[in-house]
């Protein structure tokens, strides 16, 4: 079906969001719907019927009889003013009193492609974001080691580099949305998640620096932020493929993301990925921080918790349609979105259009790359009925994205649920409102 | 010198270009260089930053102690604030005490008390980050005093108790033994392609 040329020549249609929505309200409507129109060529119009009758001449853009801004001297380029209503936005379901621990949401519906601008990574913080000069911060590494040794900012980027593809997921992505929907967008239920081309050193190089002793297993990262927020990793992983990072999509990190130093743990909860990062001690036990004990552990069955889930397991979403969109007339539409796994790479996504009952297997693009934000397409002739689309992705481990039901056979679905990495429903209305349609 | 992995992906690059996709990892990590850069420092001059607590046992606990009493005192003008009187809830945080069996519930309520296998882990958190405007600048017998409070209004140490790095670890935790290791992947979902409900 993917592969049907003469679906190509069809045109897109628009998918309005709800913060096009929220614009209209605040715009001129009928000059923003004129803009609409013209700039996705007619797009509700019916569904792919060339118009027979004569229309009004094209008006000369007027940006085509004058001249544009000058390039000045030096400047931050940013998108268009008409993008503005794409933006990290914080969650509106579990609302916090204060906005130092607290996190922000990236815009998947906006997203195009596997890359998350730097603008755009999602933000969980502990105490707000520090602003740390690079010239005088400083890394240590001690604790169970032949020689401590201290690094600053020049030290470490005189390093070879290595830049890898992986995304960043928080534990907590979806924590809202299990048993009923509570959030309207993808951003909402999802954007706790991002992904990136990290730049830095492997961690392996400056732990065989220091001379790791025998009989360490642990260690302790440690950031230089207002919560001096802390993790205990197992040393494996760490030798493994941990990566400290200074850059991020061709240039510095950003403040809210760990400029100027951060640890970057592929696959596995954003948590432990230290952002801000000043010291590694070297143990041979876990240190039990709040952060792993109290906080970031999983409810389970009898009262207990799931302790060092670090893995982010198999999960897809679709970002296209998606809650708060709104489909034009019956036709065509193109189902995108993003698959990924802490565990390996993505083999294979499959779409249903009837809420589970039947799946159809998606188009998957290239690169597919290990622990990385893969996307997915799948062409969708929509009859104007209504419908119930999802997602289900399998990774090169043969694991299976479960549903809502199939965790809550072996997890308690109470309280601060982490880790959810179930199949997302969107139903779609006979009208084309896209809604939340949790658990399915 | 080539790994195996990398010998194996640039065969896997001859059969099929796009077969080494997936081994971004092990196909391109450069071998370390062999000059480093670090700058040997000596564990006296890291004292400063050396403030991790190893909670199960306290190891890392340093002198010092405090009292329930002294920890109400500072509670009162430190903290009430935000977490409310005798640590109920306030305007920007929820209850501190409370929860010890709640977890067999449908609502597991979360505190130091319910939720803390190892009490050292209060001292640990109240003082890297605590008052949030502030954090770092509680002394060491502050931050023993806070965790007697806290404690004792959880009902798990007397009012005259006493806290330092031998008492604080000998406090027994109701959620001692609530954790359990990462058994995933715990979800066996199949592939069902039709007719599947």
């Amino acid at each position: 079906m993917a592969s049907d040329t003469r679906l190509r020549s069809l045109p897109k249609r628009t998918l309005l969001t709800r913060e096009d929505e929220v614009r209209l309200e605040s715009e001129d409507r009928r000059a923003f719907l004129r803009k609409s129109a013209a700039l996705a060529g007619g797009a509700l119009a019916a569904g792919g019927v060339a118009s027979t009758g004569r229309t009004a001449p094209l008006p000369v853009p007027p940006t085509a009889q004058e001249m544009g801004r000058p390039i000045p001297p030096a400047m931050y380029g940013m998108p268009s003013k008409y993008e503005a209503h794409v933006a990290r936005r914080r969650t509106d379901v579990l609302v916090n009193r204060q906005n130092w621990s607290d996190w922000s949401m990236t815009p998947l519906q906006h997203q195009y492609g596997i890359i998350t601008p730097n603008g755009l990574i999602y933000e969980r913080h502990h105490a707000g974001t520090p602003d740390i000069d690079p010239k005088s911060h400083k890394l240590v590494i001690h604790g169970m080691v032949r020689q401590p040794l201290v690094f600053s900012m020049a030290d470490l980027m005189r390093y070879p580099t290595v830049s890898r593809f992986y995304f960043l997921e928080c534990s907590g992505n979806g924590l809202t949305d299990w048993l009923k929907p509570a959030s309207t967008t993808v951003q909402q239920t999802h954007g706790l998640l991002s992904g990136a081309q990290w730049t830095g050193i492997p961690v392996s190089w400056l732990l065989d620096e220091v001379g790791v002793q025998p009989g360490a297993k642990w260690l302790a990262f440690e950031g230089a932020d207002g919560s001096n927020h802390t993790r205990s990793m197992p040393i494996e992983k760490v030798l493994d493929d941990c990566l400290l990072v200074y850059a991020s999509n061709g240039e510095m990190l950003r403040p809210e993301n760990g400029y100027p130093l951060r640890l970057l743990v592929p696959g596995w909860e954003g948590n432990v990925s230290v952002k801000w990062l000043r010291r590694i001690k070297v143990g041979d036990q876990p240190w039990h921080f709040r952060s792993e004990t109290a906080r970031y552990t999983d409810p389970m069955p009898q009262g207990k918790w799931r302790q060092f889930s670090f893995e982010m397991e198999c999960k897809s979403v679709i970002t296209r349609p998606s809650g708060g969109m709104k489909l034009g007339a019956p036709g065509w539409y193109e189902i995108q979105g993003l698959a990924w796994s802490g565990n390996g790479r993505i083999t294979a996504v499959d779409v249903t259009l009837d809420g589970g009952r039947n799946w159809q297997e998606a188009t998957l693009d290239q690169p597919v790359l290990d622990k990385c934000l893969s996307e997915f397409r799948f062409r969708w002739n929509w009859n104007g009925s209504p419908a119930v689309i999802a997602s289900r992705a399998v990774d090169s481990t043969g694991y299976v994205q479960p549903t809502v039901a199939d965790l809550q056979k072996t997890r308690a679905i109470v309280g601060f649920v982490q880790h959810h990495n179930a199949v997302q429903p969107w139903s779609v209305a006979a009208n084309g409102e896209v809604k939340n349609a949790i658990p399915g | 010198m080539r790994s195996r992995a990398e010998l194996a992906c640039l065969v896997a690059v001859a059969l099929a270009a796009a077969g080494c996709a997936q081994m971004q990892h092990t196909a391109s990590t450069p071998a370390k260089p062999a000059a480093g850069y670090g700058k040997p420092i000596s564990e006296a001059d890291i004292a400063p930053w050396n403030i991790d607590i190893r909670t199960s046992d306290g190891r890392g606990l340093p002198a010092g102690s405090g009292t329930v009493a002294q920890g109400k005192s500072i509670y009162d003008a430190k903290c009430v604030a935000c977490h409310g009187a005798d640590a109920k809830g306030g305007p920007v945080y929820g209850a501190m005490v409370g929860g010890i069996g709640s977890f067999t519930t449908n609502a597991r309520v979360l505190t130091p008390g319910s939720m803390y296998p190892y009490a050292p882990i209060l001292f640990d958190y109240i003082r890297r980050t605590m008052p949030m405007d502030r954090p770092l600048s509680l002394t060491p017998n502050e931050v023993y005093a806070l965790s007697a409070y806290i404690l004792n209004l959880n009902g798990l140490v007397p009012a005259n108790a006493v806290m330092d790095a031998k008492t604080l670890p000998a406090v027994q935790m109701p959620n001692r033994n609530g954790f359990i290791r990462d058994d995933r992947p715990d979800a066996k979902a199949g592939r069902c392609m039709t007719g599947c409900k």
